[in-house]
């Protein structure tokens, strides 16, 4: 890569092909940051790092990555150049729950991709980053990972893994200059609910996830709900009796 | 999903499905009849069927750019905001824009907008040199004035109904600022109005404000607005360093619905007569950023809600130079007498048509809000009969109510159009409700 800004942090985005890891990388090159873009269709990719070169002037690399390749994690990251200080991770697969259910594979693979995959490459990544000293790790995570539901918990039960391996990744490194930031989006207006009838007060869209990772990681935000209101809306779920719970039908 | 144009009439369910690539294209295409859809602000029922509305939202990306030469390659659902966001603080705009930016490039094509400049620069499509276009089979046909010229020809101006437009290249323009050089002419007759037209032909950007609600020797003052690109030594000091930087404004939005008696000629008029009062009697020359003069109506979200929840179409006709004048004095007669005039009536001398369904033709434009009510249906079919018996048209980006047989005595290229769309496929499969009301 060539023509960074100068003092400017690479940033690598993991899933870059998704409506949110579009969002972030547009946001992080609008602020001058140059870019690693990793999916696992890296053709496609090259449009996506073509439309960023042209809106906002900076560099951006392409690269092949599959989160479920774990042997493939530390090549992966070791081949970056320059090395990025921010790593984002925005992999995830919400299947469909009654699959998920019946079928133990697609269970596994939700499990995956939810859980093991962005849990593992974010350690392999912050490997890296401790013998620097510095730089960001950034998990899009998901509310539903903040209570099992009898509607999604196997997406739910995959995202509340990843929530608290990065709570511990953050506790683990907080006195190394590393930070991790968790991301609960709540619902989203992208293709993974496309067709879903979702409330447009509780629905972000993609730009707004965006903004809220940048806003968390300039103020040093440890884990941040993009709309507010998530906030309340889990922190009463969170705080309702099991025997209650367990008959609320969401 | 609710769907309606920027006019809020009509408005009705529809399925949609998102267009992020070709293959999400490809796997709807078998259940047409459908059609594109870009940011809605076509006035009527032109981006809408129920049966299948594609969203093209999510086809945004720059697809290349020239510095050399200005050419930009791009997605059909780019917004020209987003164009003048990322092009205008590096000296280029586009080479033809509409009176909102709040359109995709792909609405921008189908419609064929024009702009202030249309007397020297023509319509939006003149300046696109080639397309990408997906037909009714799933063929990308790559089209330009040579390649599948038919199809390109039909498309400019088509209103998606040849089509899928996915992508464009088209020439900006370089700029050395992003201000304009605005006079402000008073005119006090029509005579005077149409006369500052012919006066100021050299200008790039020429447009008038016309008072419909004024009879007898003061029918059609109005004020005409001409401009040019500023110079950078044309700039006040504060801004003359940096004069590709935009100024940022705030955005306003219309926080509600207004009730629908909150419009009325009375309250047009008061606000016709402080508007003319208040512009300069002599034509000092002003420096104004770009988006006061190209956009002021952008700068209030959802202004449409001003004409109350039953929504209100924008009546916009062209009539031939020669036959204009008197054409031109029968519509403001009209008008006039039903007292229902609009804030928003916009006159315009037009260059050459460019292309086959192209709505501007050489002669006036005149543009004018009405909201939905009961007699203001009536008045537009008194307003059809004048336009149809002068050689007019009326622009179907803007219309939501007219009649097959006043489409086709309009627009005497309809038949080859229908031939066009027919060798491609597309007759029955890219069908607006628009297109099923005008019997296409």
């Amino acid at each position: 890569m060539t023509a960074s800004v100068a003092g400017k942090d690479p940033v690598l985005v993991l899933g870059a092909m998704s409506d949110i890891g579009r969002a972030i990388a547009q946001a992080y090159a609008a602020e001058g940051h140059p870019l690693h873009l990793a999916a696992r269709h890296p053709e496609r990719l090259e449009t996506e790092a073509e439309d960023i070169r042209i809106r906002h002037n900076v560099a951006v690399a392409t690269h092949a990555f599959d989160v479920l390749d774990l042997e493939g994690h530390g090549p992966f990251l070791d081949g970056l150049d320059p090395a990025p200080s921010v790593v984002v991770c925005v992999v995830g697969l919400l299947g469909d729950q009654q699959r998920s259910v019946e079928d133990p594979a697609a269970a596994e693979l939700v499990m995956r991709t939810n859980y093991i995959g962005p849990s593992l490459i974010l350690e392999a990544a912050a490997k890296r980053l401790e013998r620097r000293g510095q730089g960001v790790l950034i998990g899009v995570s998901s509310v539903a990972g903040d209570r099992g539901r009898g509607s999604n918990y196997v997406y739910g039960s995959a995202k509340a893994g990843f929530t608290a391996y990065l709570s511990g990744l953050r506790a683990r490194l907080c006195k190394s200059g590393l930070r991790v930031i968790t991301v609960k989006p709540g619902f989203v207006d992208t293709r993974m609910t496309e067709g879903m009838d979702l409330p447009k007060r509780l629905t972000a869209q993609p730009e707004e996830v965006a903004k809220a990772v940048i806003a968390a990681h300039r103020q040093g935000r440890d884990v941040i709900y993009v709309r507010p209101i998530w906030r309340m809306i889990m922190t009463a779920i969170r705080v309702l009796p099991e025997p209650v719970f367990k008959r609320v039908k969401i | 999903m609710m769907l309606s144009g920027w006019g809020n009439f009509p408005r009705l369910d529809c399925r949609v499905a998102a267009m992020r690539g070709v293959e999400d294209i490809r796997a709807v295409l078998d259940e047409a009849p459908l059609i594109a859809r870009g940011n809605g602000r076509s006035y009527g029922d032109a981006a809408l069927q129920p049966h299948l509305t594609l969203l093209s939202r999510h086809l945004d990306r720059f697809l290349a750019f020239d510095p050399a030469n200005g050419r930009l390659t791009c997605e059909a659902g780019v917004r020209l905001e987003t164009i003048l966001e990322v092009f205008v603080p590096r000296g280029w705009f586009p080479p033809v824009t509409p009176g909102t930016k709040f359109v995709t490039v792909g609405g921008m094509i189908a419609s064929d907008v024009h702009g202030k400049n249309h007397h020297v620069a023509g319509s939006f499509g003149r300046h696109v040199e080639s397309m990408r276009v997906m037909v009714a089979d799933g063929r990308i046909l790559e089209c330009s004035r040579q390649e599948h010229a038919d199809l390109f020809a039909a498309t400019i101006g088509g209103m998606g109904l040849t089509g899928i437009i996915l992508s464009a290249s088209f020439r900006l323009l370089p700029i050395q600022s992003a201000w304009i050089r605005q006079e402000t002419i008073r005119a006090t007759t029509l005579e005077e109005t149409l006369e500052a037209f012919e006066e100021s032909a050299d200008w790039t950007y020429t447009v008038s404000w016309i008072d419909c609600l004024q009879g007898g020797k003061c029918q059609g003052r109005s004020l005409l607005t001409r401009g040019e690109h500023a110079m950078p030594d044309e700039l006040p000091a504060e801004v003359a360093s940096q004069p590709l930087q935009p100024r940022r404004k705030r955005l306003k939005r219309v926080p509600m619905d207004f009730p629908s008696w909150a419009l009325n000629s009375w309250s047009v008029r008061a606000f016709n007569a402080l508007y003319y009062g208040a512009a300069p009697k002599t034509a000092a020359p002003r420096i104004v950023d770009y988006d006061s003069f190209f956009y002021p109506l952008d700068a209030i979200l959802e202004w449409n809600r001003i004409y109350g929840r039953h929504g209100f179409t924008q009546y916009q006709c062209v009539l031939p130079k020669q036959a204009g004048r008197e054409g031109l004095r029968r519509l403001l007669n009209t008008i006039q007498k039903t007292g229902s005039g609009s804030f928003l009536a916009v006159l315009k001398l037009f260059g050459k048509q460019d292309d086959l369904m192209s709505f501007p033709m050489e002669g006036y434009t005149l543009a004018l809000d009405f909201p939905l009510r009961g007699p203001t249906l009536g008045l537009l079919l008194e307003l059809d009969a004048i336009v149809a018996d002068h050689g007019g048209r009326l622009y179907l980006a803007k219309d939501a109510r007219s009649t097959p047989h006043m489409f086709r005595k309009g627009y005497p290229g309809v038949e080859r159009f229908q031939e066009i769309r027919a060798h491609y496929g597309a007759r029955g499969k890219m069908q607006s409700l628009q297109a099923e009301r005008l019997d296409l």
